[in-house]
Formats: structure tokens, sequence, C-alpha cells
């Protein structure tokens, strides 16, 4: 199921766990609105995580809290530290890329 | 004479000497296969040897009776790959040349990835049972536990038989149950993950069974450090979870070789891809079994399913035709849930577990994601099949490489 979310005046399609279902209609607006529904105020750290998540998105890499802390953008501690609760879940939502499935 | 060159003789590798050997009969193929090991550990009795359900006498034969006559067994420790160079050194020094290379050597523990993981308490109160030590230390332990707080535990994804610390779990409990303890014991599963497991079909009949047999369940719990003093493990947000008995399964990671061959990710897996099991980096090289990066579990059943792909692969390469791009990540685990009782989970890389059934050489059909006692009946069928039909590459009847749909 997908479902119309409003950021700002503008309409982007979530599914039911809130994740972005097209990757294109990200902007960092999008990024801001669902940073603060979970009260992070995004700082430049976050923005360097977030670009760096994007990246392997591009580039189909899997993404795992051991890649990112292995990134050189951030160690796992900071990650936790910037994305308090479930970081990698919620950092993908706010880069607006998919859900890690989270191996087999 | 061409040379065709396997590394690992363990499952995968084991599998692929014996189809290739039978596909190039009397052909201008030298098949050699190395190990430094003697032995062949049947790894899924690894989760059994902790309950006395099997002896080490079970899971444990040579290497040598599984490879077939007309391929050549080197006992030796592999240092290093040259893929460039097409040759791989051994460890001590013997250089042998390759025209094909399949790489087999399969995923082990690295406990010393986490802090205060192989520490003073190692092997006292903090155990792994996915080495054959670490299995028979545990089961010395079990035997004489007077009860108490037990974690069963997965440090990081992605982990060999993903399914297998739930099965831990669900036998602990009725292990217990069996030595009238089972009030003495409480029982905490912690897993990196959201739920009971990977697919969201099977965690929620998981989680179900979890519930019933009253195992609490902690998720999304990312281990950073185990304190030995006061015997907790800690996640990097601080979270803490006590225990008297952890059962804990350490980072897997692909061998030191692939590192020291700068051929792997940060795990030592090999990129791979997942269809053809070629390497990404290197023609004439594939790879089998657990040492690859494909999004598949990595389980002998997977491997089983794929070697029958990579063996045709292989021909075609031979004769310079292209590949066949078929592998569909087709696993199919049994979940051993406790008290004599089974499921049964069947899916590819892109199909989750469906319920319905599934049929089993010599069994008959079995359910899927329902727990019955045939399926374990199966289970334990399943070790008769991996020693003598799967690792000889025997075709087992019904069971097709890709999965029915
Ligand atoms: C507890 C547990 C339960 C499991 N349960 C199941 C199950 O129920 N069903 C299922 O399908 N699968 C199960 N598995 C997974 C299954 O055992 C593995 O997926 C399978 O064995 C992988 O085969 P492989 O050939 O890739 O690796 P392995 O069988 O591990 O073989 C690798 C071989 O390479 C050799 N090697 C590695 N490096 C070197 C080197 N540098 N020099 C020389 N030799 C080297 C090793 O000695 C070894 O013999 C389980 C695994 C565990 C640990």
């Amino acid at each position: 199921m997908t479902h119309t979310k409003l950021i700002g005046e503008r309409a982007i399609s979530v599914n039911d766990e809130g994740y972005l279902t097209d990757y294109a209609q990200w902007d960092a607006q999008v990024a801001e609105t669902l940073a603060k529904e979970i009260n992070i105020e995004l700082t430049p750290k976050h923005w360097a995580v977030l670009k760096f998540l994007q990246e392997q998105y591009k580039n189909e890499v899997a993404l795992n809290i051991r890649r990112i802390g292995s990134s050189g953008v951030v160690d796992i501690k900071e990650f936790y530290q910037l994305f308090p609760q479930g970081p990698l879940k919620t950092s993908t939502k706010i880069a607006g890329i998919p859900k890690p499935a989270s191996c087999i | 004479m061409k040379r065709l060159l396997i590394l690992g003789a363990g499952t995968a590798g084991t599998m692929m000497a014996n189809h290739l050997s039978h596909e190039l009969k009397n052909k201008d193929w030298e098949i050699t296969i190395v190990d430094e090991q003697i032995k062949h550990y049947y790894q899924p009795g690894y989760l059994f040897l902790p309950f006395d359900i099997y002896e080490p006498k079970d899971i444990v034969k040579y290497i040598e009776e599984f490879i077939p006559k007309g391929v050549k067994l080197i006992k030796s420790k592999i240092d290093i790959i040259h893929p460039k160079e097409n040759r791989v050194t051994l460890s001590g020094g013997e250089q042998l040349p390759y025209d094909i290379l399949i790489i087999a050597t399969g995923a082990s523990i690295a406990p010393e990835e986490i802090s205060g993981m192989k520490d003073k308490e190692w092997q006292r109160s903090v155990f792994d049972f996915y080495t054959f030590e670490g299995a028979l230390a545990l089961r010395n332990k079990l035997r004489k536990w007077e009860g108490g707080k037990l974690v069963v535990h997965i440090t990081e994804m992605p982990i060999k038989c993903p399914v297998a610390p739930l099965e831990f779990a669900f036998l602990a409990d009725s292990y217990f149950k069996s030595k009238n303890m089972r009030d003495l014991v409480e029982i905490t599963y912690v897993t990196p993950l959201s739920g009971a497991f990977t697919k969201p079909k099977a965690t929620k009949a998981l989680d179900h069974l979890l519930e019933e047999k009253n195992i609490h369940l902690e998720t999304d719990f990312a281990i950073e450090h185990i304190n030995n003093e006061n015997k907790t493990i800690v996640d990097y947000s601080g979270r803490e979870i006590s225990f008297d008995l952890l059962v804990t399964v350490p980072t897997n990671k692909g061998d030191e070789l692939i590192a020291r061959s700068g051929m792997g990710d940060e795990l030592n897996y090999i990129p791979t891809h997942k269809a053809t099991l070629q390497s990404k980096n290197y023609d004439n090289v594939f790879v089998l079994g657990d040492a690859s990066d494909i999004p598949a579990s990595k389980a002998g059943s997977v491997a089983h399913f794929a070697a029958e792909i990579l063996t045709e692969n292989i021909l075609r390469f031979m004769k310079g035709e292209s590949l066949k791009a078929e592998f569909d990540g087709h696993a199919n685990c049994f979940i051993e849930t406790g008290n004599g009782k089974a499921l049964l989970i069947d899916f590819n890389y892109t199909h989750e577990p469906e319920e319905g059934s599934f049929p089993f050489p010599g069994i008959g059909p079995l359910s899927l994601l329902k727990e019955t006692r045939i399926n374990h009946m199966g289970k334990l069928a399943f070790r008769w099949i991996y020693w003598n039909m799967l690792l000889k590459g025997t075709h087992i009847p019904f069971v097709s490489g890709s999965m029915q749909e």
C-alpha cells in the first residue's frame, strides 16, 4: 500500500512504514520534515551520513551498520548518537531510500 | 591438460569435485582440490551436539571419503590467490596454476571483532556453537549448569544458517523441560534484527512460537561490547542485558585468505554475480557456498541448489559459451522448534516463505511454515541425505535448483 504524504504544499508517496516509494521525490525539505517527525534536527554530520547512504543506494550496495561504521563518515557510536532509535532504519527513511533488507 | 582448481573441501567444494569429475570423465581437465583440514564436519549437527542429541561421531568424517577418484586432494593451508596471474600459493610455497578457479573456502566465526567476547569468560560463561570445539564445550557446560539467565544472541548479520540461533533457543526450552528445570531458566533471545527472523511472514510464525515457549525477545540490539565483570552485553545505545550463560553467534567472516588476496569486501566475502556465480572481477573465478556475497542464505541447501547451476555454467565456460544466469537464491531449511517438532521454510531471492507443502524425498510432503513431527524427521534425515547424497552431488529427486512457484 502506498500513501500520500504532504511535505509543505507538495504530495509525496510513502509505503506503510513511511519510506518513500519514489526516490526522485526526495529533496532536502523532505529530509527535514521526516527528521523533525522523530525529533531530529539535521546537522552537517547528519547530511554527510544521508549523502553516503544515497550513494550506496545508487550503486546498489547493500547497507548494514558495519558498512556505515567503516565508511569513514561516522563510526558506529556516532551513528547511534545521530539517529538514536534504530539508526539504520531511521537514517534510510530520512534519506528517502528503501529500508535495508536485513540480509537473509 | 587444463587445470581446474577448487579451494576448500567443505560442503560446496566437495559437491563441485563430485559434479565436475562426473561431467569431465576422460576429458582434458585435471581437477585438484585443496583443504587444510583432514576432517569434514557436518555443521548443522553443531546445533544438536550441545543438547546431547548427536554425538561427535555422528557429525565428523574424513574429507578423503567424499572426494572422488580422479580428483587430486592436497592437504595444505592456502596462503594467497593471485587472480591476475591465475595461480594460487600454498602456505609451504608450492604454486598451483589454474585455468579455472572455484573458491569454496566458506565462512567462520570471528569473536575477536567484539571487545570482551573472546575474553576471560570465553568458554566459561560465554560460548559459541558455530564451531565443533564451541559446541562441545557448551555441551559440557550445559550438562552441569544449574540454571539462571540464558541469553541466546546474534552479533551481526549475515550469519550462516540464520535460523540456527532461534532453533538453539527452542531446543534449549525443551532440553530444560526434559531435565525438569525449565522454571530455573530464563531464556532471552537477542537479535540485531527487528524481529525473530529476516523474512516478515516467517517472522510472524516464529515470534508466536517464542511467546508460546516463554522466550523473551529483544530486538534491534547492536552489540558494542561484553562486560566480563558484570556479565552483561551492552549495545551502542547503552542498552544492557545481563546473563549467567551467554550463547552468542559471533560475527561471521570469510577466510583471511580472501583478505590477503585482496578479493573480498569488509567481511571477506567475494563479490559474485548472484545468478551465474561468476566472480564480479575475474571471469575464470567462480564462487560457491558461504564464501560469496550473494544475497542468499549461507546454507548447505543453498550451496546444493547453486552447485547444479554452477556445474552447468562451468561446462559452458569451458566451451567458450555464454553463462546461463539462473540461480534464484533458492533456500530451504528446517527450523527445529523443540519437543520433537520442526518447521520447514522454502524461499528465494524474491519469494518469501509461504505456507503449503514441500515434496521431500523419502519422507513425503512436508508442511511449510507449520510445526510438525514429520518435519522434525525431515531435519534428522537431512544428516543422512547430507552424507550420502548432497556431498556426492547426487540429484535429489523432486528437489530442483529453482524454487517451485
Ligand atoms: C550451527 C550451524 C547450523 C547449520 N545448519 C544448517 C542447516 O540446517 N541446513 C543447511 O543447509 N545449512 C546449515 N548450516 C550451514 C552450512 O553448514 C554451510 O552453509 C555450509 O557448510 C557451507 O559450505 P562451504 O563449502 O561454503 O563452507 P565449509 O563447509 O565451511 O567449507 C570451507 C572449507 O574451506 C577450508 N578452508 C578455508 N580457508 C582455507 C585456507 N586458507 N586454506 C585451506 N583450507 C581452507 C576449510 O577448512 C573448510 O573445509 C549450518 C551451519 C552452522 C554453523
